[in-house]
């Protein structure tokens, strides 16, 4: 199988969640591992624009043909976008997990939760555990 | 808990990435490429299932068929020597204990095969169930393998790789498989034709290997599932239960009370009756995949439980099979499936859901 990959401009969560920070906006997306793990995406259903999200709680759901994922908000803050392409190719987060395969973003409530995410390398340390 | 236990192929699925999973007491694998690529290839072309997880059950003796004709749901003197017949296996009260395909291997010799999950309580009933006949029940599941070869051209891949006589649908045939003798079973769990193989485990390697080098796609329980469920074959477990009869999940066609086999008074009940609830078909309606559980309303009130709900590969929409109140089990009734909070609008479908174009 092949092995996934972790950009190291992004921060993690330990759900297997990404946060790319941009000042005070993040996009955010599920991993490598999380989609790989899923198989493949058949239906995201996103939050609403403006709803409020919390860093740990679940802000929406991926799902794959078996099973059904929350996925967990690596950060705070309030939905400012949802990737609408993922209607009708929700694919994209397994083709491409960090680029097209992006699933929001939010305006950040506290910026400085973002210390408490991995780096790349800690991310990838933790998944070898 | 007991230890998982792995089939004769096991370590072909890891060499092919499979991912395992634990089902019913086995590592099975779930999926190797992807549930939608498997699925279509059964759909298409030709796919195979390892399914060495599911038991066998040999009865033999003079008083066989008298035996299966008290245990078995249909009619089964009306089984001739190579045919098949599916039947439920019923406790008094008419809930379903098994749902199963009894083979006629000889003139008193029958193969019974169970679901995995049920064989040993099965086992244990059948043992029981056969104190007044002259007659042997012998766990036979560990001298088989069981390969699903399934799609439009599975009997043509099976035929040229492997040189075999194939059986027509539903009947069973004596065969030879690796230079062992082999059982070609020409049944399945799809919705398309191909054939059940079942072979000496010893032989299941080098067999696997040949058909994925005739370019039979492996496939695993993740897309058996899917494929079943388009066209609504009961899983026991889900639809079937000891706590409900082969009348509410509409399988009366397979149950010949006049036979008085096990069950049959309450089955005969049931039909002449009716039951509260019926097993429907449904499809979503818009966005949304209906899961095992998940409560089925109408006009806001619930009227169900859906026993099993996925993304339909065939059909691209969420789909599934539900018990509801009989008075509503009518195609086009304007269901809401209740998705974790979410209400999605749905329909009842009539059976099957995917049908093939011919």
């Amino acid at each position: 199988m092949a092995d996934g990959t972790y950009p190291d401009d992004l921060r993690y969560h330990e759900e297997h969640d990404w946060a790319r920070i941009e000042g005070d906006q993040a996009t955010l997306g599920i991993t490598w591992y999380a989609q790989d793990s899923l198989g493949e995406v058949v239906f995201f259903d996103p939050p609403e624009v403006g709803a409020t999200i919390q860093k740990d709680s679940s802000y929406a759901e991926v799902e794959s043909v078996k099973a059904v994922s929350d996925v967990i908000a690596p950060l705070s803050g309030e939905i400012v976008e949802v990737n609408d392409a993922l209607q009708d190719n929700p694919e994209k987060v397994n083709e491409d997990p960090y680029g097209d395969g992006w699933l929001v973003k939010v305006r950040l409530s506290s910026p400085e939760e973002a210390e408490m995410l991995l780096g790349a390398a800690e991310y990838r340390k933790m998944l070898d555990r | 808990m007991a230890e998982s236990r792995r089939t004769p192929l096991f370590e072909q699925h890891v060499d092919l990435g499979a991912k395992v999973v634990p089902f019913a007491g086995w590592e099975m694998p779930v999926t190797y490429e992807g549930i939608r690529e498997e699925h279509s290839a059964v759909r298409r072309h030709v796919g195979m299932f390892d399914v060495s997880h599911m038991g066998e059950v040999e009865v033999e003796g003079p008083g066989a068929l008298a035996f299966l004709q008290r245990v078995l749901s249909n009619d089964v003197a009306r089984i001739e020597i190579g045919a098949a017949q599916y039947s439920c296996l019923c406790q008094g009260d008419g809930g379903v204990l098994d749902d199963l395909f009894a083979y006629r291997l000889g003139g008193d010799r029958y193969l019974i095969v169970t679901n995995a999950a049920n064989h040993e309580t099965d086992l244990a009933w059948l043992g029981r169930q056969s104190r007044e006949f002259e007659v042997i029940v012998r766990d036979v599941a560990d001298r088989y393998a069981m390969l699903a070869v399934q799609g439009p051209h599975a009997r043509q891949v099976l035929s040229s790789a492997l040189g075999i006589e194939l059986p027509p649908r539903f009947h069973v045939s004596h065969v030879r498989v690796g230079r062992r003798p082999a059982l070609a079973c020409g049944t399945g769990y799809t919705g398309e034709d191909g054939v059940e193989l079942l072979i000496d485990p010893e032989v299941a390697a080098p067999i696997w290997s040949e058909l994925l080098d005739a370019g039979v796609v492996p496939c695993g329980l993740g897309a058996r599932d899917t494929l079943r469920l388009e066209v609504c074959f009961p899983l026991h477990g889900n639809e079937l239960t000891p706590e409900r009869n082969p009348i509410e999940a509409g399988l009366g066609w397979c149950c010949k009370e006049e036979t008085g086999f096990v069950g049959s008074e309450a089955i005969a009940r049931a039909r002449a009756v009716g039951t509260a609830e019926t097993l429907v078909a449904f499809k979503i309606e818009g966005q949304g995949i209906p899961r095992e559980g998940n409560p089925v309303l109408h006009e806001g009130e619930p009227v169900g439980v859906v026993t099993s709900g996925t993304f339909s590969p065939s059909l691209e929409l969420g789909a599934g099979m539900a018990y509801v109140s009989s008075q509503l089990a009518e195609a086009g009734t304007e269901i809401e499936i209740d998705v974790r909070g979410k209400r999605r609008p749905a329909r009842i479908a009539s059976k099957p859901l995917y049908a093939k174009r011919s």
